[in-house]
């Protein structure tokens, strides 16, 4: 483990106070050593995972690793294979999904093609048998709230698909669920929408204060949108943690390789003091230096991740002993607000780097093939042992 | 290559439709000929038509078969709707492969082979537990059900096998119990799947000859086995008109049918260029 002394973190959502920090909360969703399989085929590998109340939890992951096997047991379409979960405390075992506290927004967003906006909104409140005056006021409000009210009269088919989405997420919010689940709630929207409907998600569920779980493969809208992120792989968890804590301090390769983009380099510890240590890379062709410690046998075999904006280029020469690379410029890449720039060291290993455009043109800028210096700071690379 | 029609394409697409229509042809127009015989034209008249209406033989065969035909074609669509919906959604229960390849066997089968096989079925039966009482409606409509079924449950399975699984699943999640999403989601959206298999299962059974013949007993000829039999003994300028009436119908049912289509695609993309309009002047 890496032993980091980790910054207290600003919430993106103001409402949670960070309750996954605080050992005496109470989770509101606890799924306990929960593994499926179909067949031989392990879908969900003992994944255990807390999720607190007005918590909006992502799992992300590729495809086929589980998110979305994890996310229909909660919906309760598969039962578990070993293992329990608990909503609100309540064991969901042999609970079938229309009997669950739970509602789900479906990735094909599944509106029934044969009822009106209204008739596809009220289906929910009219299951449960609520008086209609009810049905009628919860379903305007909730057109309402999703800006939908000029169409409740209209059929799936004759709306365009961001008007789609927000039927399906009225839908499923008008019964106002303990939890609601979201399947790839964004994937099928273009990118100024889904930007936009980003926000609007998260304005509701701060609004509502349901606990939400999304399924997602798309790392920036995980990033957006989450309290704390669940990185999946192969059918487990490899990292828990809020958006800040994945991209910054990543606990494997997978993880610092799957969120963003990274540079590693493989090497081993020459030192490891309280306050630094040092890994020497071949890979990279010079020492590293890392300003904290990390409690690992001197020796072991560690990667280094070093973000793609954290490094620095420079044509002047600099004198340092440690963090200091030399190489020559192969390709660049201008898009407009920064650049990136692949660099081949001198060990032979390619690197990238992002730099911000920050001036339009000078005479130090680096061009195709300039001989570079290769920079960062001591705080900026993540020691990785697996 | 030319966009205009060469001599050679227009040739072929005259001897096909020929090929295709001129029987049809022949006999709308020998319908309308007043001579007794079939082959000699001797001038337009509506006799035959006045006397069809008269020949109580065909009106009540053909009531008779439309009878039949609804009868069976009912039948047959409620249950090769269950045998379609089990056969896709249960992909596991025991006997499976048998059941599958049983509901789709007499769409292979020779009929005279499912034909002989129903009466001696039905023979057996009567020995056996004394129902069906002899051959007649009953047992006609039963064979009819039995082999219509099976082109029904091929369209209901089809059909079935494209309906997204999530909604019925997002009925579910609603609250709806699994019966209830059946009636309240799934029916009524393969609704016109289950039409067109009626339609199939009407069509087939009001045409069939041979395997009524093998279970049909005295008075219940149906109108195919009342054409056959008059034919054997002789055109007769009479059947000529019946041809005529049922092609005037189903022509008049192929048009309304079109139209409708055509209608409700046309306000279909009315309705998706309202949304695209609607987006456009959002932004």
């Amino acid at each position: 483990m890496v032993a980091v002394e980790k910054p207290t973190k600003q919430p993106q959502n103001k409402h949670i106070s960070a309750p996954w920090t605080d050992p005496k909360a109470e989770p509101y969703i606890r799924i306990e050593n929960v593994t499926k399989k179909f067949g031989e085929f392990v879908a969900v590998n003992n994944v255990s995972l807390n999720v607190y109340r007005g918590e909006l939890f992502s799992l992300l992951g590729g495809s086929g690793c589980g998110k979305t096997t994890l996310l229909r047991m909660l919906a309760g379409f598969e039962s578990p294979t070993a293992g329990k979960i608990f909503i609100d405390g309540v064991d969901m075992a042999g609970i079938p999904p229309y009997d669950r506290p739970t509602n789900m927004m479906f990735q094909s967003y599944a509106l029934f093609p044969h009822m009106t906006v209204e008739q596809n909104v009220s289906f929910g409140l009219k299951q449960d048998k609520y008086p209609e005056p009810e049905i009628r006021q919860r379903v305007a409000h909730m057109l309402e709230m999703v800006q939908l009210t000029p169409f409740s009269k209209r059929k799936p088919h004759q709306l365009s698909g961001g008007q789609r989405q927000r039927v399906a997420l009225a839908r499923s919010l008008v019964k106002q669920p303990k939890l609601l689940l979201l399947d790839e709630p964004l994937g099928a929207l273009d990118k100024k929408l889904r930007e936009a409907t980003q926000f609007e998600l998260m304005n509701i569920q701060d609004r509502l204060g349901i606990t939400f779980i999304v399924v997602t493969h798309d790392q920036e809208e995980a990033m957006t949108l989450s309290t704390r992120i669940g990185v999946m792989n192969a059918g487990q968890i490899v990292q828990t943690g809020t958006p800040q804590e994945i991209y910054e301090y990543p606990q494997n390769k997978f993880v610092a390789d799957f969120i963003g983009s990274v540079n590693l380099f493989e090497g081993h510890i020459v030192e490891d003091e309280q306050d630094h240590v040092l890994i020497r890379s071949d890979e990279a062709g010079g020492d590293i230096y890392i300003d904290h410690g990390i409690s690992s046998a001197p020796g072991a075999r560690v990667w280094v991740a070093i973000r793609p904006e954290k490094i620095q280029l420079t044509k002047q020469a600099v004198n340092e002993r440690h963090n200091c690379l030399s190489g020559i410029v192969k390709g660049i890449a201008y898009m407009g607000n920064l650049s990136i720039y692949l660099v081949q060291l001198d060990s032979g290993k390619q690197i990238k780097v992002t730099m911000q455009n920050q001036v339009r043109a000078s005479e130090f800028m680096i061009d195709w093939d300039d001989r570079v210096t290769v920079t960062w700071h001591a705080n900026s690379p993540v020691a990785l042992l697996s | 290559m030319t966009n205009r029609l060469s001599w050679f394409i227009i040739f072929w697409l005259v001897a096909v439709f020929a090929f295709l229509y001129a029987p049809i042809i022949s006999v709308i127009v020998y319908s309308f000929n007043s001579s007794k015989l079939v082959t000699v034209w001797a001038g337009w008249s509506l006799k035959w038509y006045g006397e069809l209406a008269k020949d109580r033989q065909i009106i009540d065969a053909a009531v008779l078969s439309l009878e039949i035909a609804a009868i069976s074609a009912t039948l047959a669509t409620i249950l090769g709707t269950i045998a379609g919906y089990v056969l896709v959604r249960f992909p596991k229960f025991l006997g499976r492969t048998a059941f599958s390849g049983m509901v789709s066997a007499p769409l292979v089968m020779p009929e005279v082979i499912t034909g002989l096989s129903m009466l001696l079925l039905f023979i057996s039966m009567e020995q056996a537990i004394g129902w069906p009482q002899g051959r007649g409606l009953t047992t006609v409509i039963i064979a009819h059900t039995t082999f219509t079924l099976s082109y029904v449950a091929v369209v209901m399975r089809s059909r079935f096998l494209v309906l997204d699984l999530s909604l019925e699943e997002a009925a579910q999640d609603l609250g709806a119990r699994p019966l209830k999403v059946f009636f309240v989601i799934t029916l009524p959206i393969v609704a016109p799947a289950i039409v067109s298999g009626w339609l199939l299962g009407f069509t087939i059974s009001l045409d069939d000859l041979v395997i009524t013949s093998f279970t049909n007993g005295p008075g219940t000829s149906t109108l195919p086995m009342v054409v056959f039999s008059k034919v054997r003994l002789g055109l007769d300028p009479k059947i000529n008109a019946l041809a005529t009436i049922i092609i005037a119908i189903v022509s008049i049912g192929v048009i309304i049918a079109i139209a409708h289509m055509r209608r409700v695609e046309r306000q279909r993309q009315r309705d998706e260029q309202m949304a695209i309009r609607a987006i456009a002047a959002k932004a």
